[in-house]
């Protein structure tokens, strides 16, 4: 199967190549018979790619430890579902997944992309082609995934015990597919400044996939917090590491894309703002990339140093080089329609935002590079940990929250004070009796009652645009609250479904000042003993320790200590928090110990229970118990986030399903008359 | 005897059966405890804990040193998270030692910052260059922001008397909302108020 595999890397590589060649010189010479030739080269690219994919994952499932990544990855005795995940566990496979989704994609663009932006298929089957190839190069002559070895050990060395998490057998991919299809608005854009089809067609091309690699980006950072609150065991779920702050890049300048497109659409604003920051996203996609792959910048993510880096480096640089050169060729072309007339405007308000979201990716990527500054400066190695990012961030962060509420609520064009006078009213009322009733209950942490604060105000924003637009509808057409909700949200998913978006981006915040008041301590307690935490919502756990009990499970060891739990004397059951040795199929050890963090958790708070070890060899155990308050609210806040997005993206609505009377002239008369306007 | 129930006779069998067994069983925490079947499968051997390892003062001072490791956590985090390590043990023990020679915090942090370099720190401290990386994105913003403002204002004055481009009313908000008191529209206004609504409202 390995020469299968490689065989189809080679075939894909020259595919991609030739799509790249023939997609640009037949646009160049005017041979739109080439075109079939183009589309079908992507589709065989994809088919060779599967085909690849599925030969390593044969080579997995048989436990082919001749081929060294199958030994480096697997083991005998490691169960079936992480066999399949150990496809995008390690550099080379990774690789690979992401070469075949990459054309899959590519493919789909082809295929799905509506007849009227038919002229830019050829040029986006040639940019993602050209990728398609850069990474099936890198493979073939860096990081060969079908690579055997000289002798068959008996045994692979199994999966690291910290992706044996279901986690991360969904994490990863959902990233992938972030970055991934990044690629297709990149091709579009970079199609558009060649085709100098510079209107906005382009982007209503790419509007699906935009919103698709932004859910995505999304979905996978969540996931990717969940992992290391459950697995990484130190109590957290964002550590403004490098690889995490690598995948928050494109989807901050993602987000400010999403915001500044609508500009554009209605306003014929914001051209060439928009072009960059498409290219800028799929630039920081590669960068965070080979910030991963590189080894660069240290990082608990990354993936074994290699030459890989030297790859994603010099892409990076030509990438940058060409797509903003064409940039730079287009801008007299790329003149705005009309100008901004008034800072109080949604049009401004949509500036401001981008420009916050764009200064926050900025400042992590500068956080993210300053200990190579440093050293390349000042010749002394610093570190830069969430102490530094917390400083910086957290501010800029607020000012977003408060611009998230800000932006829905100011008239297009320029707002009256009459306008802001009834917009504002409600929602600024609502944050600061929040403030004032979280400062009398006793918070007295600035930042977490700012963010508390502004989350009312927010919160207040999205739920009078939600009362006006139902009780408009009921006017209107006298339909129940509930019928009125749903055909409201149903007929302006983009608007309603945004809403959510922004729902969920402050349920975060609230999540995430909720940190400020976590509550930890360590014991050691000899089977029997208690301690006592003092939760932040006023109430006492009791831990007692039960004592440790060790089995063997298929692929390794466990240590289980197990902790009985009252709170406030009644009786909350067990935790167990556990030690894992894994082992081979010859029950030798493969990996240090890894720890299983226990938790329970509800609306308020989470008790999170470490198992350190044991004292001699006993069942006298070490803990570390922390309460981490509204972390529920993280994982909750992403669902309704993920759920905004699929509402924003679902086909229908909009347009079509408009009400006949909202298209007669005079409607906004109809409307105030109704009250709508209130 | 012979009143004696079957259920309640062996009631006070098991009751006479389980009691030398509680009594036998130690108070809480004051026997000896069972030792691990596999002492290695639960990872390296722990200390006790002792009352520095979970002082509020220790542990705010190794929230703001890093482990030496390479793992990119403070040492408070790494000693309590990866119990593999053997670095950041090491660590916690020279903190505890100058805690308890009297030091202060800000004297510990010196001698950690003296003996590993300015690498110790989780965050540089706010001088020279290291300035560069606390000011630069925030002034960059402001900076930024600024130039907006300057800019909308100024085209504003050129723009202010000429008729408004393509695009939704001035002062029109999404429920359609009002506004200032607008003159009667013509029927092209209309029409481009039409379409303005129905591109809000997609």
């Amino acid at each position: 199967m390995t020469l299968l595999g490689e065989f189809c890397l080679w075939v894909a590589l020259l595919l991609s190549l030739w799509a790249t060649a023939v997609a640009f010189s037949g646009r160049w010479k005017g041979r739109p018979d080439l075109s079939a030739s183009v589309s079908g080269a992507v589709y065989g690219t994809f088919g060779a790619l599967a085909v690849a994919t599925l030969a390593l994952w044969k080579g997995l499932a048989s436990h082919d430890f001749n081929i060294e990544y199958v030994a480096a990855y697997t083991s005998r005795n490691l169960p079936t579902g992480y066999i399949v995940s150990a496809l995008w566990a390690g550099q080379k496979g990774s690789l690979l997944f992401w070469a075949v989704v990459l054309s899959l994609f590519a493919a789909l663009a082809q295929l799905l992309t509506s007849r009227r932006h038919a002229h830019l298929l050829p040029y986006v089957a040639g940019v993602t082609s050209a990728v398609t190839a850069f990474f099936v190069c890198t493979m073939l002559f860096a990081a060969n995934p079908f690579e055997r070895m000289a002798f068959t050990p008996a045994d692979g060395r199994g999966l690291n015990p910290q992706l044996q998490n279901p986690g991360m057998m969904i994490h990863p991919p959902m990233l992938y597919l972030g970055y991934i299809s990044l690629t297709i608005p990149f091709a579009f854009a970079i199609a558009a400044l060649l085709s100098r089809s510079l209107d906005t067609g382009w982007i209503h091309a790419i509007r699906k996939w935009t919103l698709v690699s932004w859910l995505f980006l999304a979905i996978g950072i969540t996931l990717g917090m969940w992992w290391a609150y459950v697995e990484l065991g130190w109590g957290g779920y964002w550590a403004w590491d490098p690889v995490e702050n690598a995948s928050l890049l494109p989807w901050l300048t993602m987000t400010a894309f999403l915001h500044s497109v609508m500009i554009q659409e209605k306003r014929g604003m914001l051209k060439r703002w928009n072009l960059g920051l498409i290219i800028g996203t799929f630039l920081l996609s590669i960068f965070g990339t080979f910030i991963t792959r590189s080894g660069v910048i240290a990082s608990v993510h990354s993936f074994t140093q290699s030459n890989v880096g030297y790859f994603f480096l010099g892409f990076l640089v030509v990438c940058c080089i060409l797509s903003f050169t064409l940039l730079y060729t287009r801008w007299p072309s790329l003149k705005a329609d009309v100008q901004l007339e008034s800072v109080l405007s949604r049009e401004a308000a949509f500036l401001f935002n981008n420009l916050l979201l764009v200064g926050i990716a900025f400042s992590v990527l500068w956080g993210t590079l300053f200990p190579i500054l440093s050293e390349l400066v000042r010749g002394s190695k610093i570190t830069v940990g969430p102490p530094f990012f917390n400083r910086v961030n957290v501010p800029l962060g607020l000012l977003l929250l408060g611009l998230t509420g800000i932006g829905p609520l100011i008239a297009w064009r320029k707002a009256s004070p009459a306008n802001l006078r009834r917009q504002f009213t409600w929602p600024v009322a609502a944050g600061i009796v929040t403030a004032l009733v979280l400062f009398a209950i006793g918070a007295r942490d600035l930042y977490a009652l700012t963010a508390l604060g502004l989350a009312g105000f927010v919160a207040g924003t999205i739920l009078q645009e939600f009362y006006r637009g139902m009780r408009a509808r009921r006017r209107m057409h006298g339909e129940s609250a509930a019928v009125a909700l749903a055909r409201l949200v149903a007929r302006n998913r983009r608007r309603y479904g945004g809403y959510l978006v922004h729902a969920g981006v402050l349920i975060y915040f609230v999540a995430f000042s909720g940190m400020a008041f976590r509550r930890e301590m360590e014991a050691t307690l000899k089977p029997g003993e208690s301690v006592t935490l003092a939760s932040p919502f006023g109430h006492t756990y009791t831990l007692t320790h039960v004592g440790i009990s060790q089995f063997e499970a298929l692929n390794r060891i466990v240590s289980a200590a197990t902790v009985s739990v009252a709170k406030d004397g009644r009786s909350q059951g067990l935790i167990t928090s556990e030690k894992r040795q894994h082992v081979d199929s010859f029950r030798r050890p493969t990996f240090e110990p890894s720890t299983e963090v226990g938790i329970r958790s509800n609306l308020q708070e989470d008790l999170y229970i470490t198992y350190a070890g044991s004292v001699g060899g006993t069942e006298e155990a070490v803990y570390r118990f922390t309460i981490n308050p509204l972390v529920w609210w993280v994982w909750f806040g992403g669902f309704v986030l993920a759920l905004g997005g699929l509402i924003t993206m679902w086909p229908g609505g909009g347009a079509a399903l408009v009400s006949p009377r909202r298209v007669e002239p005079g409607y906004q008369a109809s409307l105030a008359a109704t009250g709508a306007a209130e | 005897m012979s009143d004696l129930s079957r259920r309640g006779f062996l009631g006070r069998l098991g009751a006479a059966t389980l009691l030398p067994i509680q009594a036998q069983g130690p108070l809480a925490g004051q026997g000896e405890v069972g030792r691990l079947r596999d002492p290695a499968a639960a990872g390296r051997p722990r200390a006790p804990t002792e009352i520095a390892d979970y002082d509020e003062r220790i542990k705010a001072i190794e929230h703001r040193l890093a482990c030496t490791c390479g793992c990119t956590l403070d040492i408070f985090t790494c000693r309590t998270t990866d119990f593999t390590c053997t670095y950041s043990p090491q660590l916690h023990r020279e903190v505890v030692e100058m805690d308890r020679a009297g030091k202060t915090a800000e004297e510990i942090i010196d001698a950690f910052v003296d003996k590993y370099g300015e690498k110790a720190l989780m965050a540089p401290k706010p001088e020279g260059f290291n300035l560069w990386g606390y000011l630069l994105p925030g002034s960059a913003i402001l900076v930024a922001g600024g130039a907006l403002v300057a800019l909308i204002s100024r085209r504003r004055i050129v723009v202010a008397g000429a008729a408004g481009g393509a695009g939704p009313q001035p002062g029109v908000d999404d429920t359609g909302g009002e506004t200032n008191a607008a003159p009667p529209a013509s029927a092209e206004e209309m029409e481009r108020l039409r379409r303005a609504l129905a591109e809000v409202d997609d």
